[in-house]
């Protein structure tokens, strides 16, 4: 993972988009630093092309500025800006073959012919596709013009590669792999990546961090455990990975614990930051929640078994709440189940269940992070 | 048998009755002219019926030749004009908002469903010397004599143009549009200028639609009679007129008949290589 001081890549400040009165990106403030991979995730809709299409020059930022190693981009065009698109039809011009393809950045910056010549014989074996020089992009599959497209982009040596879900059209396994392939060229290159996906599984398993987006907004941006073992806001607990979801009013507060009320029960758990009487919402991960047919200290939520589902690795029970809010509960095979039908307690680990303000808090709680994030870039 | 019949009746009663259309107002008539090219004329201006190819030879006059050529050079300068003004109006059109993009090709189909022959007569008022260009240039002081517009090559070339500009921005207009905008915005993003963004990309994955567009004028522009006569008085002869002539005024109609089998092959030939083109195309 990239560290704190290291050198920031491309900064935006206070960007908003608004395509007429349709506000599409919020005040988007993101530090990317240098050599970083980045991985912009969210919804369909939420903006992520967007910002994409701003920070390469193809659409004009509505308010705020865009910086690329510090340096206003605003009045730089697509072709005047040290930064490389992959596109996700991938967009290789039909009528040049693999070659003419890959060299056709170098032509136009009128590099010389041996040094283009070298350079693509480069390119060819980085993405192993040498002896298809002559092949039309229409003679290959998705994932060969995939290569292309990222070798045609990487030869102009950008600052920055921006991807706008890459794989999104590939099947399955060739996914995998060229997952595997392209954080493996990140790496070795050290150039820096921004890479678009709604693939959340993807998203974890490539970036050094993660931006969570959502209706324009930057919900969080983290490492990728951060962003799992410790989503800030509900949206992101939500959209990361499955998740249990209790809304819950603070009862009392004693020193560094509170109790709670849920609609199902009360419980008592470690927390710090939260006053007497708000509404919090406790997110608990399936693999977290736990049953049990005998009562648990601090816990009082009671409900019903209502199923068991074998999905290969693991066990995963459904419990009915009084309420009629169903959980999911993930255990390993060996775990002895409860029979159906019968009445359980649930509780969690110290620190498993994570508490987060609701809607009013949450802004309070992103205005914080902004300063940190702001705090973090500038040295 | 009845069967059988009974399957291929269908067919028969669709496609029936375009086949009858075709052989009675195609096929007979272009046997007819066949025929007649190999008949000799009479001295009353019809036909005998003596086999030659007397109107065959009579195509290698040096006096017809030069007006092929002409018609062919004419045909040629139509196809350039056009193909030069209308680039720039398709490529307009191609990348309008969709919801305007609807009333610009109507726009340009228009004059479509008013006859041609009207609409160079409208032209013919605007130039002639007593016609409103000059009349308004005379009351703006700018001339003193009237211009001589009408009446020259200048306008036969100008009426050819303006009568079939809209065949080549048609075919412009769809390649232009089957364009994918990221192809555009890869080229950019890859360090291309706009002008060599149109070079290298947009130039090249038009070229079908440039040479659709380019039959699609060379063909009609070679047939066309009655611009020469409105616009240049008849000064200047090409086949189409020279066709007219011999059928209704030299009344040698084995001459008119040879010069249309002249005129029918090279309009086989342009749509052969238009057609191959086009499975090409298709094949990208
Ligand atoms: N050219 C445009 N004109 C008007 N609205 C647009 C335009 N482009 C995008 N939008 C709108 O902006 C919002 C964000 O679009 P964007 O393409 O950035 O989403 P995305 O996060 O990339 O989604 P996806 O995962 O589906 O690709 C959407 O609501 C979309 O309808
Ligand atoms: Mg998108």
């Amino acid at each position: 993972m990239a560290k704190m001081q290291d050198k920031v890549m491309i900064r935006l400040r206070d960007v908003d988009k608004c395509y007429g009165t349709n506000k599409v990106v919020k005040s988007l403030n993101l530090d990317i630093r240098e050599g970083e991979f980045l991985t912009l995730l969210g919804p369909s809709g939420c903006g992520k092309t967007t910002t994409l299409r701003m920070i390469a020059g193809f659409e004009e930022v509505t308010e705020g500025q865009i910086f690329l190693e510090g340096e206003n981009v605003e009045d730089k065009k697509p072709n005047q800006r040290d930064v490389n698109t992959v596109f996700q039809n991938y967009a290789l011009f039909p009528h040049m073959n693999v070659e003419d393809n890959i060299a056709f950045g170098l032509v136009e910056k009128k590099v010389k012919k041996p040094e283009i010549k070298r350079r693509v014989g480069e390119m060819l074996k980085m993405v192993q596709l040498e002896g298809m020089e002559k092949r039309l992009p229409a003679q290959m599959s998705g994932g060969q013009k995939q290569r292309v497209a990222i070798a045609r982009a990487l030869i102009n040596r950008p600052k920055v590669l921006l991807l706008d879900e890459p794989l999104g059209a590939l099947d399955l396994k060739l996914r995998k792999q060229m997952q595997f392939e392209l954080k493996h060229l990140q790496k070795k290159l050290g150039i820096t990546f921004i890479y678009v996906t709604h693939d959340q599984e993807e998203a974890l398993t490539m970036s050094d961090r993660i931006a969570v987006m959502n209706q324009g907004i930057l919900e969080q941006i983290g490492a990728p455990e951060e962003i799992y073992n410790r989503p800030a806001t509900k949206f992101v607990a939500d959209f990361i990975g499955e998740t249990n979801i209790f809304e819950a009013y603070v009862e009392e507060v004693m020193d560094g614990r509170i109790g709670i009320s849920l609609e199902a029960g009360t419980a008592a758990v470690k927390a710090a930051g939260f006053h007497k009487e708000e509404m919090v919402y406790i997110c608990v991960r399936p693999e977290n929640l736990k049953i049990s047919a005998e009562p648990v200290i601090d816990f009082n939520i009671r409900g019903k078994v209502k199923e068991h589902v074998f999905i290969g690795s693991v066990n995963k029970t459904i419990v009915e709440l009084v309420n009629g809010q169903e959980l999911k509960i993930t255990t390993q095979p060996d775990v002895e189940l409860l029979s159906m039908g019968s009445e359980v307690n649930l509780f969690w680990n110290e620190g498993k269940g994570i508490l987060l303000h609701t809607k009013e808090e949450q802004i309070y709680n992103l205005i914080e992070n902004t300063v940190k994030i702001e705090g973090g870039g500038d040295d | 048998m009845i069967k059988k019949l009974g399957k291929k009746l269908p067919t028969i009663v669709m496609i029936g009755p375009t086949f009858f259309w075709l052989i009675l107002f195609v096929l007979i008539p272009l046997c007819y002219v066949i025929g007649i090219s190999f008949l000799t004329k009479n001295a009353y201006g019809g036909v005998d019926g003596i086999l030659s190819l007397q109107s065959y030879k009579d195509l290698f006059q040096s006096e017809y030749l030069k007006i092929f050529t002409g018609s062919l050079w004419l045909s040629l300068q139509t196809t350039i004009l056009c193909l030069i003004i209308g680039y720039p109006f398709a490529y307009l059109i191609a990348k309008a908002p969709a919801n305007r993009k609807k009333y610009m090709v109507l726009m340009i189909m228009l004059p479509f469903w008013i006859n041609s022959i009207i609409r160079i007569y409208g032209w013919n008022t605007l130039l002639r010397t007593e016609g409103v260009i000059n009349h308004l240039l005379i009351a703006l002081g700018i001339i003193s004599k009237p211009l001589e517009m009408l009446y020259t090559d200048g306008a036969v070339l100008l009426g050819m143009v303006y009568d079939l500009l809209p065949f080549t921005i048609l075919p412009l207009y769809t390649s232009i549009e089957k364009i994918d905008t990221s192809l555009l915005e890869a080229a950019r993003d890859l360090g291309a200028t706009k002008r060599s963004t149109f070079m290298k990309i947009i130039l090249p994955l038009t070229m079908p639609g440039i040479f659709a567009g380019s039959i699609q004028t060379f063909i009609p522009s070679l047939g066309l009679f009655y611009i020469s006569e409105m616009m240049g008085g008849g000064k200047t002869m090409y086949i189409g007129n020279l066709i007219k002539n011999q059928f209704l005024s030299a009344r040698n109609w084995p001459l008119g008949a040879a010069l249309s089998i002249i005129l029918i092959i090279i309009t086989l030939i342009l749509m052969k290589l238009y057609t191959r083109v086009g499975s090409l195309e298709d094949m990208a």
